[in-house]
């Protein structure tokens, strides 16, 4: 906004466009704020910062035991090798080792034992990360091998946890089950996620005067790097200063696990006075981070005739890995999505942390959320075909309902419920009942490829259940000229969060959002900032920064009605202008003015969440400040002589509220769909006897490529529907709840399997529904058809 | 001393280290960070560069992992990076189209996607759904689902207009004339070193005389040895620009395939003649492996789960071997002896891989069975092709990939089927013959037990497609 080439309006073209609406503010399909950088590779990632001549690159060795007493480390052979500066151990910590992000447990380096394949052992620094992989490859380290627990089930046994257990009761399931009409008892295994973010995980520090250290880093959570890294170091958190301008992608695995890079960068930049980066090959971020929680679950329900559901007792134990990171609230989300849609009648559910030497499972896209709506959706198909109904019939008997039967099991009162209305207008444009018969008929004349739909609801709590994360600040700055500069506690990851809190302070001003500067997000700028996680980014920070613009536009609202002498209802901020009764001035005007007459140009802006609260005592409250609801209807096609597959249609409706960007809501939504279908599908992770993960590379590990989208795939945002709740501009969040509309995808393969065996049977099929888990379900299909009674004309 | 051109720029590097791969190069020696590094394993397309080379007087463009390509591979061609598409400060017509239709979220990916796109652009003016996925599908995108990229290829192929590489499109050409190498050209650096010989006799000597060498083909496998177990190739003979072995010749009852001919430029020829390869090369790798990927390297490296030796065993081609001066035809099947061991002996190399044609039979099938049905590696690869006269199976030849520690002919099927009526009966006491050829392992691709029920079952499958011709049996048929 330079003055150089100010247009000069005469006043009567400013109020014509005073009429106009703003085209960059709230609800607008504007692109990406960095979208012109990424496509032409100027978009600054920390591997692309420019490098000083004294450049350190730290490569860690992992352990490759599972669980080992550590003998000794001798680093003496890394020095043997040209370029290197320092190899560090455990010892040289200067501060506090353990840097587990609410619970202690992760240790830097290892410190005495080994608890996973893949944890930092020794770090070791030199003038190129092939000189200092070279050496650190050349220490000696001896171990003595202890007894390790690999399976969930063992651990589960064992009572082998990271953290206390924990239950949501309401009624008396054990009595609602024995007198239920019908009862089925079953477990189920459900695999973990790779994240799988392009970026791998990297921070690069550069150390300052005062015992300061600037840490760049592609975290989530920048306040809780720069609090770890004070504390490795033993120093004030005022001595660090975090700065994140964009990750190359996040979905919940640099919520924690960012902090390991940053932190041993600290460590040697501390010890050798020279910047110092760490960036992470591939291979080894996926053996050293941890992943989605792979879910063991056991369920015991009682229904009627039905399929409503009378009880449920249900067991979701969470793979957590060696350590309790954010296991403690993951596993709780699963319990709080254990009813997904579906009021559960009297239920109890548990939620076990269980312990084993694997990397520590953390935060992913949906945080547990997935694993426990998996399971329950799990039931539903089973209650289906146990009494010979279409699983959507059973889906719908269960919904929690408008005025009764619309308490959660943790108390919460599902208020706002769309779930009926959605699922019938999806159930009409996705012309569910007629392919439902359609397929049928391929069905009964295709002997080897078969045809399967589903559709799956989504209801997905909105908050972090870690009640006091929900806070969050913003800083905005109106220049001389005009021009904004904002910032604020979230972190972009891709996500366009970024994009939106700009047209959230473009539409209270006013003005277009390329008056408005973006920043990266900076600890000094914006303190005790809560994690960019749980969908909560815009929901947070963009109503933090819709307060710090309120602040400022009331100050300048104020001035100008004393300064024009008029009231303060007759100033209005237009479409890049401001309305003074009769009289119109562009808004730079305005500031000027303002500047001139010594008003504040600046504030903060902060913002809490309100009505929300859990007693976990009594595993009751409010955790959630709303619902985001969604369904989606998926058909596939199968081979049932290798299991392999194909998604032929999926059709989505998905809420978002009153939609501040609908392209990037959109964007939100596909992704969101196609990462939870591949979780469901192809992406499986595998662990050799020795506790190593072999699937650690995207050779061995497969995340969905262009060709595994849905040949026809149609998504709708739900139009003309606001918040009831008071969020920013009554949107509501999108990060996660798209993520379980991938279920759709899991629940068609079984529907396909089923068919199989005329759908009599409920296929026994574990997460993900590989091409080989879902042959094994068509040779259950046609083993249970061999041992069935005939039945007449099949 | 290696010329090329980076986006317009004439560069000659003689100081180079072999090792180096182009990403490498990109990045550190000159600063150019538009390229990413995903997992410089080839599998993510992050890194993806478009490579322009001169061919029948006209410049090729196409895709390539720059992480699995050496810079020594890049002699005489023209490099076209992410940072080389804006022109006068204007977005290419890909760069707009991603950014029109939102095709960019965390961005991290978008600059290898943007090549692919460029790529598509250049060959295929007016692409369909399955010409824009076969481009992109080496291109992973962990944020979009696809959607939107998939608009943006629609949407910026078919109204593209003239760019700047048309613009100059003479010029260009005749500087790449110019760059052309007329001789072995070397690249040496801190005792690594890599010859890039033109003619066979060259390529013959070189290796006689430095026998411990490594051959450079397209660099997909041999460049993991650098970039993932970290060794150091100290010296290396790259291949492609020896003009014999870049040779396709048909004959009336045989193709000949030079050993250095990429995959991309194998699979007019063979889906031509063998329909069903062709469709399984579609699924072989990514777009950016089969350019760089050659036949021979796919034979060469020995490798029980390479895509093509089940479908050429099945084929009953040949290898000619070349040592010096001397060559030597072998069947393919006795190529293989055991896990990652050949028959071939110091200084040999393959120079062609012989394939008889079809003589109008269509009884060949070739099946794939991954995770993931594009850019995946098998857990199962069958090849299947009998004759049948009168009712009678008169010659079977069946083949399998990651059965073994070699891609081998299943022998005892083989026989159970010959001689027998062509039914169901025959079919079942042959899938149960099978038990007897194989005994695989279990890994993270697959158990051995489904192993062992998939190759049965598509010995039934290729009986239910030969004997019931109108049966759907495949789901990569529908698109």
């Amino acid at each position: 906004m330079s003055n150089h080439n100010k247009i000069s309006r005469t006043q009567d073209e400013m109020m014509a466009l005073v009429r106009q609406d703003l085209q960059t503010g709230v609800g607008r399909k504007i692109p990406h704020e960095s979208a012109a950088k990424h496509v032409s590779g100027e978009a600054v990632y920390i591997d692309d910062r420019l490098e000083f001549p004294n450049q350190l690159h730290v490569y860690a060795r992992l352990s490759d035991r599972p669980h080992a007493r550590i003998i000794s480390i001798d680093t003496a052979p890394c020095y043997q090798v040209p370029g290197v500066r320092i190899a560090i151990t455990s010892k040289d910590v200067p501060g506090q080792l353990d840097i587990g992000a609410v619970a202690p447990g992760d240790p830097l380096l290892a410190d005495g034992k080994v608890e996973y394949v893949g944890q930092p052992v020794i770090a070791v620094a030199a003038d190129s990360l092939d000189n200092a992989r070279r050496a650190a490859m050349a220490a000696v380290i001896e171990y003595e091998d202890l007894e390790a627990v690999l399976s969930v089930e063992e651990a589960l046994k064992k009572k082998h946890f990271v953290l206390d257990s924990h239950q949501h009761k309401r009624g008396d399931s054990a009595k609602a089950l024995a007198g239920a009409p019908h009862r089925l008892q079953d477990s189920l295994h459900i695999g973990g996620q790779e994240h799988f973010y392009l970026e791998t995980q990297i921070s690069s520090v550069i150390p300052t005067e005062d015992d300061g250290m600037i840490v760049y880093t592609s975290s989530q959570n920048p306040t809780e790097v720069q609090k770890l890294v004070a504390e490795v170091l033993d120093v004030p958190m005022h001595k660090v200063v975090i700065d994140m301008r964009r990750m190359g992608g996040g979905f919940g695995g640099k919520e924690t696990q960012a902090a390991g890079p940053a932190c041993l960068c600290a460590v040697i930049a501390r010890l050798t006075g020279q910047p110092t980066k760490m960036r992470l090959p591939r291979v080894d971020d996926m053996l050293m981070t941890g992943k989605r929680h792979p879910f063991y679950v056991e369920y015991d329900v009682g229904f009627d005739d039905n399929g409503r559901l009378h009880g449920i007792d249900l067991v979701l134990a969470g793979n957590c890995g060696y350590s309790p990171d954010l296991s403690g609230s993951i596993v709780d989300r699963a319990m709080f999505h254990a009813d997904n849609a579906y009021y559960l009648g009297d239920a109890t559910v548990t939620g076990h942390r269980c312990k084993t030497n694997t990397a520590s499972n953390t935060a992913y896209r949906g945080f547990g959320g997935p694993q426990g709506m998996v399971a329950i959706e799990y039931i539903m198909d089973d209650i289906a075909r146990t009494l010979g109904r279409d699983p959507l019939e059973v889906r719908k008997h269960n919904y929690y309902g408008k005025t009764e039967r619309n308490v959660t099991h943790y108390y919460q009162t599902v208020e706002d419920n769309m779930l009926d209305e959605m699922t019938a207008e999806l159930e009409a444009s996705s012309e569910y009942r007629q392919r439902r018969e359609a397929i049928s008929a391929f069905n009964a004349s295709n002997r080897i490829l078969k045809k399967g739909i589903a559709l799956t609801p989504v209801k997905f709590g909105i908050s972090f259940t870690a009640t006091f994360l929900n806070q969050a600040g913003a800083l905005v700055h109106v220049y001389t000229d005009g021009s904004i500069h904002l910032n604020h506690g979230g972190t972009e990851m891709g996500q366009g969060l970024n994009t939106k809190v700009a047209q959230i302070v473009a539409e209270e001003f006013q003005v277009e959002v390329e008056r408005i500067q973006i920043t990266a997000t900076n600890t000094d700028k914006v303190p005790n900032t809560s994690p960019t996680a749980a969908s909560s980014g815009t929901d947070l920070n963009g109503k933090a920064a819709q307060n710090a613009a309120r602040t400022i536009r009331g100050r300048l609202v104020s001035f100008a009605a004393a300064h024009f002498k008029v009231s303060e209802e007759d100033i209005e901020f237009r479409n890049s202008h401001v309305r003074i009764r009769e009289q119109v001035m562009p808004f730079d005007e305005l500031i000027q003015l303002a500047y001139f007459n010594q008003i504040s140009l600046s504030s903060t802006g902060f913002y809490r969440t309100p009505k929300i609260y859990y007693d976990r005592d009594q595993a009751r409250g409010r955790p959630f400040y709303y619902y985001a609801y969604g369904a989606a209807c998926s058909e596939v096609l199968l081979d049932t002589l290798t299991g392999e597959y194909r998604m032929l249609r999926t059709d989505i409706l998905h809420d978002v509220g009153a939609s501040l960007n609908p392209a990037i809501d959109i964007g939100q939504v596909e992704g969101g769909f196609v990462q939870g279908m591949g979780w469901l599908t192809m992406e499986e992770l595998n662990w050799n006897p020795q506790g190593k993960l072999t699937t650690n590379s995207p050779a061995s590990y497969k995340i969905p490529t262009v060709a595994d989208m849905p040949l026809d795939l149609r998504v709708r945002l739900v139009e003309n529907r606001k918040n009831p709740e008071d969020t920013v501009f009554h949107s509501k969040a999108v990060g996660e709840p798209p993520f379980m509309l991938g279920i759709s995808v899991w629940c068609a393969l079984k529907d396909a399997i089923a068919s199989v065996a005329d759908y009599r049977f409920s296929p026994h099929v574990d997460a993900p529904a590989t091409p080989e888990r879902v042959l094994w379900g068509v040779e259950q299909m046609k083993t249970a058809m061999a041992e069935a009674p005939l039945v007449e004309n099949i | 001393m290696i010329r090329f051109l980076l986006n317009q720029e004439l560069r000659t590097e003689s100081d180079l280290d072999p090792n180096v791969t182009v990403l490498n190069y990109l990045r550190e020696n000159l600063g150019k960070t538009g390229t990413k590094e995903g997992c410089a394993s080839g599998d993510c397309g992050a890194c993806t560069v478009v490579v322009g080379e001169l061919e029948n007087d006209r410049i090729r463009y196409r895709t390539l992992n720059s992480c699995l390509t050496f810079v020594s591979a890049l002699d005489g061609k023209q490099l076209i990076t992410v940072e080389g598409l804006k022109h006068q400060g204007q977005m290419h017509s890909v760069q707009q189209a991603m950014v029109d239709c939102h095709g960019s979220q965390c961005g991290f990916c978008t600059p290898g996607f943007v090549m692919s796109l460029f790529a598509l652009q250049k060959n295929s003016p007016q692409p369909d759904k399955a010409a824009a996925e076969e481009a992109l599908a080496g291109n992973l995108c962990r944020c979009t689902g696809y959607r939107p990229i998939l608009d943006a290829a629609a949407s910026s192929c078919t109204a593209a207009a003239q760019d700047q590489f048309d613009q100059q499109h003479e010029q260009t050409l005749a500087r790449l004339r110019e760059i052309q190498p007329t001789a072995t050209t070397e690249l040496n650096c801190g005792g690594n070193q890599s010859y890039s010989p033109l003619t066979l006799a060259d390529l013959a000597q070189l290796y006689q005389d430095n026998p411990q060498a490594r051959l450079l083909a397209g660099g997909t496998d041999l460049a993991l040895e650098v970039t993932q177990m970290h060794r150091t190739l100290p010296v290396m003979i790259y291949v492609g620009n020896v003009a014999e072995l870049k040779q396709v010749q048909t004959f009336d009852d045989r193709i000949e395939i030079g050993a250095a001919v990429p995959l991309t430029d194998c699979y007019d020829v063979l889906a031509r003649e063998y329909p069903d390869f062709g469709a399984m090369l579609h699924r072989f790798a990514s777009l950016q492996i089969r350019n760089q990927g050659t036949l021979g390297g796919n034979i060469g490296n020995a490798s029980p789960i390479g895509d093509s030796p089940p479908a050429l065993l099945t084929l009953d081609a040949q290898i000619v071997l070349r040592q010096g001066s001397s060559t030597r035809t072998i069947a393919l099947a006795d190529y293989f002896v055991d896990y990652r061991v050949t028959v071939r002996q110091e200084a040999e190399f393959i120079e062609k891989i012989i394939v008889p044609r079809a003589q109008g039979r269509d009884s060949f099938r070739v099946y794939k069975i991954s995770k993931r049905l594009d850019d995946d590696i098998s857990a199962v690869c069958g090849a299947f092709d009998l004759r049948i006269e009168d009712g009678q199976i008169t010659d079977a030849r069946v083949a399998f990939g990651g059965m073994a520690a070699i891609p081998k002919r299943a022998s005892r099927c083989e026989q159970t089927l010959t001689g027998k009526p062509w039914n169901q009966a025959t079919i079942e006491a042959a899938a149960r013959g099978l038990g007897e050829d194989f005994t695989p392992l279990s890994d993270f691709r697959a158990s051995k037990e489904y192993r062992v029920l998939t190759a049965a079952n598509l010995l039934r499958k290729y009986f239910l497609e030969l004997s019931t011709p109108e049966l759907a049996t495949r789901v990569t048929d529908y698109v």
